[in-house]
């Protein structure tokens, strides 16, 4: 019913761990702040930890113990290799901000204490391996020296430092790395100036380039002396226009240069000449030299070739010669090579071999080895941006030929199996293909639509811009597809998901598709992408590059005639722009054109503003799709007293099953429900940064109803002492929020609840029956509205990372609210708890009604966490879909791991569960007929004695 | 008591002096103003144009009063509404005017809001007729600072014309206060508009104005569980809570019994005719009719 994936997202730096420890391990950091070791041999997590968000790695390194620097440079952690165990932990302080460097000596080892020498926030740290007592530390800020490399001597106790002084003056320190003695210090000015990275050629020569990036600079410190040689771009017979950079990379007497779209392989000669030894372009990827057997070096190349991937093994310093040559077949939905890291082997016949970890566009890690992709993960779902679901296809009655003979070798093959499989003939990869089979015949993950509508395929849009379908029963990849990338747009990036065709009634022959929108590149005015993917083949159907940006995008409430949804889209100008651009479209919207309204939220400005549609552009170009809009209203918050930080609305497809509410007293009270409720929370700016910056006197939060038509404020209400970061859930006629409060050292949750009083006289059961009621006038936000709202505060123990509220198919079902909580589980809370109705002591009426007695904080019930011990690290979204059945609800978790789970918030009151025992009811059935006949026929007898009498 | 009655004429001294002064300079409440300061009811137009109206003399007392606090430190403000018909420009349609308070602790807060409107001149009417033509947005703005107006920019509030016609134009401002900022104003019709509006034009073109002043309200605190609570809580439930009456407790099953003792009668009724005398409701009631007639008989 349930199912759990780990991910660790998207490979930043890998090391092998090849010691005589019979199982093999890779230790890699990613761009999720993971620090994980995985299975050489199945890609499986042996453990794994995630770091905060804030707490980026830097470096990762194994010295006896896995060595982790991040945050920054300021935290250097040492994890135990074989469980993941943290062993230390220090934080090296600093007054400035350099380049963070982790380097761990291989010959500086005293007993088995190995050093680990750091360079970051101006300072170099030695720390010892054993405890992470930091030994010594050395200030190059106080000498304003921005360390750009440490380099270790071969054979010798002694490193140097190497950086800049302003951007010309060049130092080279040698220091004793033992007790960080200074032995030699040279220092000498180059006129030319330095930028970008420095490339290590050698250990004692360097090459960067000068200011105007159309100069190699090599840097040679040999024997207590500077010497600076200028090589130009042009003279090595390259067009050094355009964008021009050294990349990182640590193979010895060459370096990479990136011209534009190629790269330059450039080696350094004997004589200190330059000369280009490769060019290949941008696509090809290099991994960092290697050291096997006696100081032999050896490093690989990857390039692209059609659908296939060339991957070579070249010993360090010649190109020309190859190690290994593999060429493997690369599905084309993993994009480009991005990274590569290899690792050698002995072989059986003794000789080396050698395997790489390949880093795709799409974040999937894979490693290959004789050719073969011996496994790889797909930890592009370790980064999801938002989700959607989309129903399966309906099972179809009558099956067509064509499928039945292509299924038919398929249906012989499993009976095979199956046979073999009872006759224990089978071996263990028919084992495991009679396990896929069954899985996939089992009820749970068929790809069909089930009666109670739990099964679903879950749309998910990641950061890799790959979208992933999941079936929702065991959570399978049931297809994925990297965007398509268009010439125009280098860097596109992914941001929503939205469900642009639903086929339901009419056009059900009809796919149903999403619509993903993203943006080419990373400010907000950057012109919009839009992609439409099939739901149920994952094709990309269409794709467009538009012309104006998408601030904002709003579905509208229609479709066409084939259940294409009406999209608008909000450029940076407040023009508003229609989709599909269809003549149908276009009349369907003109018939709404004076009812469509739409707010804007400009957190940085404070400034919340209502606009509507005005009239057709006036352009140059006549575009029928684009309209005019403009301000309506305007709420302006001081700066000087608030600042926006949360704005919630309610979910656009939540279904109100009952407007009333009947108290314990037979009273009724109306919910105040609108769609175009808007919540938001503001705090003092002074009491915006993190928990603790500010006084409980200087820290306030008042938090907002506003309906987004008028721009009314419908309520108000300030929490003194209190601060964010402020996580909300608008539903019904209720929001919940959850903040920090200063004076109580706290968290707390707080209910609002608004009820309309306009229609609170229609309690007459009279004035009901002869219809003088206003329950059926439409409802304008223009009228004065007449409500009155009921609030209560708790406490709540634990920080909270987001908030979701249960949503069924008819909201019949009573609501519970799913905490994501610091710890990454999910709690779900029932929202009686969070009633503002809540007294003391409630009476008798009141608890027949289901009011729980008051409390001062909510009750952690630990039953109560839907994802029982499971923990979805890195917890980001809650996700949750109506199932076709009243009391169930579907709930999806992401971050960098995957939960999913069925909930019945009311238990399954409207189906029999699963452990029904059909067999006794049968027999009780039985059973009773037979007894019935029995009777009859004994009542029967009876009557013939009685007229014989 | 000794020591308590200095504190007793120290307190009637301070009462007194707070009858003397006005009320803002010696005390202040540091209690936010819950309550809504509903001013207005003013005459929308100038009191020139309309003389009967009952506005000023309304104005009249305000300046008194004005002239006692012009001894405080309140200062007197004023900031201007605008208007705009649809999309046209903005132009200045009327005045607030209020009492700018300096609370001890360096707040500041507006009281004593009064407003009022330029009369619609023939242009102005012509504007707002073709607005209810067209189903259109009259549309007002006010600074969103009303010491240095305008502020960092205008605060917008709109609605749709045909929301304001009634006998005359009603309006209804509700203006959210910050300090001396104004965050919202909330701008609309007294009562109801519902969809679909019709078209209608006022008898009167003249304004009818309401403002109302808003803060913010206080969060009620997390209920905090102290002892004393505690054995409130305890003596709440020794008492226990109102028993209902025996029919609203049992009116559920009483109504299908008495069905079924109504149902029964009226087939005991039928069973005396057939001449069959059995089951104990009919020969209840039998016995009842028996005794009736014995009774009747005994009277006799």
């Amino acid at each position: 019913m349930d199912w759990h994936q780990q991910y660790i997202g998207k490979v930043k730096h890998a090391v092998f761990h090849t010691q005589k420890t019979g199982r093999k391990r890779v230790v890699v950091s990613t761009e999720e702040n993971v620090i994980a070791s995985l299975d050489l041999r199945h890609g499986e997590i042996f453990w794994r930890h995630v770091l905060g968000i804030n707490d980026v790695v830097d470096g990762i390194d194994i010295a006896l113990d896995v060595i982790t620097l991040s945050s920054d440079g300021s935290t250097l952690r040492a994890w135990n290799l074989p469980d993941g165990q943290m062993v230390w932990e220090s934080f090296l302080r600093g007054s400035k901000h350099s380049k963070p460097l982790l380097l761990v000596p291989t010959n500086l080892k005293v007993d088995k204490d190995s050093l680990i020498l750091v360079s970051s926030k101006g300072c170099l740290h030695a720390v010892s391996s054993i405890d992470g007592e930091i030994l010594w530390t050395r200030d190059f800020a106080a000498e304003s020296v921005e360390v750009q490399q440490v380099i270790q001597l071969d054979e010798s106790d002694q490193i140097y430092v190497v950086g800049y002084a302003g951007s010309s003056q060049f130092h080279a320190y040698q220091i004793n790395a033992m007790n960080g003695e200074l032995l030699n210090h040279e220092t000498a000015a180059f006129s030319g100036g330095f930028v970008g990275d420095v490339a290590l050629v050698s250990s004692d020569t360097l090459v960067t380039l000068d200011t105007t990036r159309s100069i190699l600079v090599t840097v040679s410190f040999k024997n207590r002396k500077i010497a600076f040689q200028e090589t130009h771009l042009s003279n090595l017979g390259e067009d050094s226009s355009g964008m021009v950079e050294i990349l990182p990379s640590s193979l010895t007497g060459m370096f990479t240069v990136k011209i534009n779209n190629y790269k330059l392989f450039i080696r350094l000669t004997s004589e200190d000449k330059l000369e280009v030894v490769h060019k290949v372009d941008h696509e090809t990827v290099v991994s960092d030299a290697l050291v096997f057997s006696e100081g032999k070096e050896a490093f690989a190349v990857v390039e692209h070739g059609g659908s296939k991937v060339d991957i070579t093994v070249k010993p360090g310093q010649d190109w020309n010669n190859n190690l290994v040559q593999e060429s493997i077949e690369m599905d084309h939905q993993r994009g480009l090579v991005h990274k590569v890291f290899i690792n050698n082997y002995l072989r059986t016949d003794r000789s080396h071999g050698f395997r790489a970890l390949i880093v795709m566009e799409d974040h999937s890690l894979l490693l290959v080895q004789q050719g073969k992709i011996v496994w790889n993960r797909e930890d592009a779902l370790a980064s999801i941006i938002d989700v959607t679901t989309s129903e399966l296809p309906v099972e179809k009655e009558g099956v067509s030929v064509a499928k039945v003979e292509h299924s038919l070798f398929e249906w012989l093959k499993g009976h095979m199996l199956k046979l073999k499989g009872t006759l224990m003939l089978a071996s263990p990869e028919d084992v495991a293909a009679i396990q896929a089979i069954r899985l996939k015949s089992s009820e749970k993950s068929k790809m069909t639509r089930d009666h109670n509508g739990f099964r679903k395929l879950l749309i998910v849009l990641t950061k890799a811009r790959k979208i992933f379908a999941l079936h929702s029963g065991d959570g399978r990849v049931v297809w994925s597809l990297l965007l398509h990338k268009s010439e125009a747009c280098d860097s596109p990036t992914e941001l929503n998901l939205y469900q642009w065709q639903t086929p339901h009634h009419h056009a059900m022959d009809e796919n149903p598709s999403v619509l993903v929108v993203g943006r080419c590149g990373v400010s907000s005015k950057a012109p919009a992408i839009l992609s439409f993917v099939d739901t149920y083949t994952g094709k990309e159907l269409n794709s467009f590059d538009l012309v104006h940006s998408a601030v904002q995008v709003m579905p509208l409430p229609f479709t066409d005639s084939t259940e294409q949804r009406l999209h608008l889209l909000v450029d940076d100008d407040r023009r508003i722009h229609l989709y599909p651009k269809t003549s149908e479209a276009i009349s369907i919207f003109q018939q709404e054109f004076s009812n469509i309204y739409w707010y804007s939220v400009e957190a940085d400005n404070g400034i919340i503003k209502g606009h509507a549609v005005k009239s057709k552009c006036a352009g140059e170009v006549l575009d029928d799709f684009c309209f005019e809009t403009r301000v309506l209203w305007s709420i302006i918050f001081p700066m000087e007293s608030e600042k926006i930080i949360a704005a919630v609305s309610r979910k656009q497809n939540e279904v109100v099953h009952t407007q009333a509410k009947v108290t314990s007293e037979q009273d009724v009270m109306y919910k105040y429900i609108s769609k175009n409720l808007l919540f938001v929370a503001t705090v003092a700016p002074k009491a915006s940064g993190h928990i603790g910056s500010a006084d409980p006197d200087e820290a306030w939060l008042v938090v907002y109803l506003i309906d987004t038509i008028t721009g009314r404020i419908l309520h108000r209400m300030t929490h003194h002492g209190a601060q964010g970061p402020v996580h909300a859930v608008l539903s019904e006629n209720w929001v919940v929020y959850h903040y920090f409060n200063l004076r109580a050292h706290r968290y707390e949750m707080s209910v609002t609840e608004i009820y309309d009083q306009s229609r609170a006289e229609n309690k007459d059961v009279l004035k009901l029956v002869l219809g003088k009621h206003n329950l059926t006038a439409p409802v304008s936000s223009y009228s004065r509205p007449e409500i009155t709202t009921k609030s209560q505060t708790y406490f709540f123990t634990h920080s909270v990372k987001a908030v979701a509220v249960t949503s069924t198919a008819k909201g019949i079902t009573s609501k519970q609210l799913l905490i994501g909580t610091i710890g990454d589980q999910v709690l779900a809370l029932d929202k009686r708890f969070l009633d503002p109705r809540r007294s003391i002591n409630p009476t008798q009426a009141e608890k027949e009604e289901g009011i729980i007695p008051l409390a001062d904080s909510l009750p952690i019930i630990p039953q109560s966490y839907v994802t029982h011990s499971l923990k979805v690290e890195g917890l980001r979204g809650i996700l949750t879909v109506p199932a076709k059945l009243e009391s169930t609800t579907l709930v999806f978790a992401y971050g960098v791991d995957l939960f999913y789970t069925r909930l019945a918030p009311s238990r399954t009151y409207d189906s029999l569960t699963e452990d029904f025992s059909y067999a006794l009811l049968l027999l009780t059935i039985v059973a009773l007929v037979a007894a019935i006949f029995v009777t009859w026929v004994l009542s029967e007898k009876k009557e013939l004695r009685e007229k014989w009498r | 008591m000794k020591k308590k009655l200095p504190l007793f004429a120290l307190f009637l001294f301070f009462f007194s002096l707070l009858l003397f002064c006005h009320s803002s300079l010696a005390f202040e409440s540091d209690e936010l103003l819950v309550d809504d300061e509903e001013f207005g009811l003013e005459g929308g137009s100038k009191p020139q144009i309309k003389p009967h109206e009952p506005a000023p003399t309304r104005s009249t007392t305000t300046t008194t009063r004005r002239k006692v606090s012009d001894q405080d430190s309140d200062s007197k403000i004023q900031f201007s509404l605008e208007h705009a018909f649809g999309d046209s420009d903005f132009v200045p349609a009327g005045t607030f005017s209020a009492r700018l308070k300096t609370s001890s602790h360096g707040g500041q807060t507006l009281t004593k809001l009064r407003f009022s409107r330029n009369a619609f001149t023939g242009e102005d009417k012509e504007k707002f007729e073709k607005l209810l033509q067209d189903d259109d947005f009259y549309r007002i703005r006010l600074p969103s600072n009303t010491v240095s107006p305008p502020g960092r920019d205008y605060i917008i509030s709109s609605v749709k014309a045909r929301c304001l016609p009634r006998e005359g134009l009603d309006e209804h401002f509700v203006i959210h206060m910050e300090g001396v900022n104004i965050l919202a104003v909330n701008y609309g019709a007294f009562g109801a508009c519902s969809y679909p509006r019709q078209l209608k034009l006022p008898h009167k073109w003249s304004f009818n104005s309401h403002t109302v002043l808003k803060n913010s309200e206080q969060a009620p605190r997390a209920p905090i569980f102290a002892e004393e609570v505690l054995g409130e809580n305890g003596e709440g439930e020794i008492i226990p809570p109102p028993e209902r009456s025996f029919w609203a407790k049992y009116w559920m099953y009483l109504i299908p019994l008495g069905l079924i003792v109504i149902n029964a009668v009226t087939q005991a009724m039928n069973m005396p005719e057939e001449g069959v005398q059995g089951g104990g409701q009919t020969q209840q009631s039998a016995a009842a009719i028996q005794r009736g007639t014995g009774s009747a008989v005994r009277r006799r």
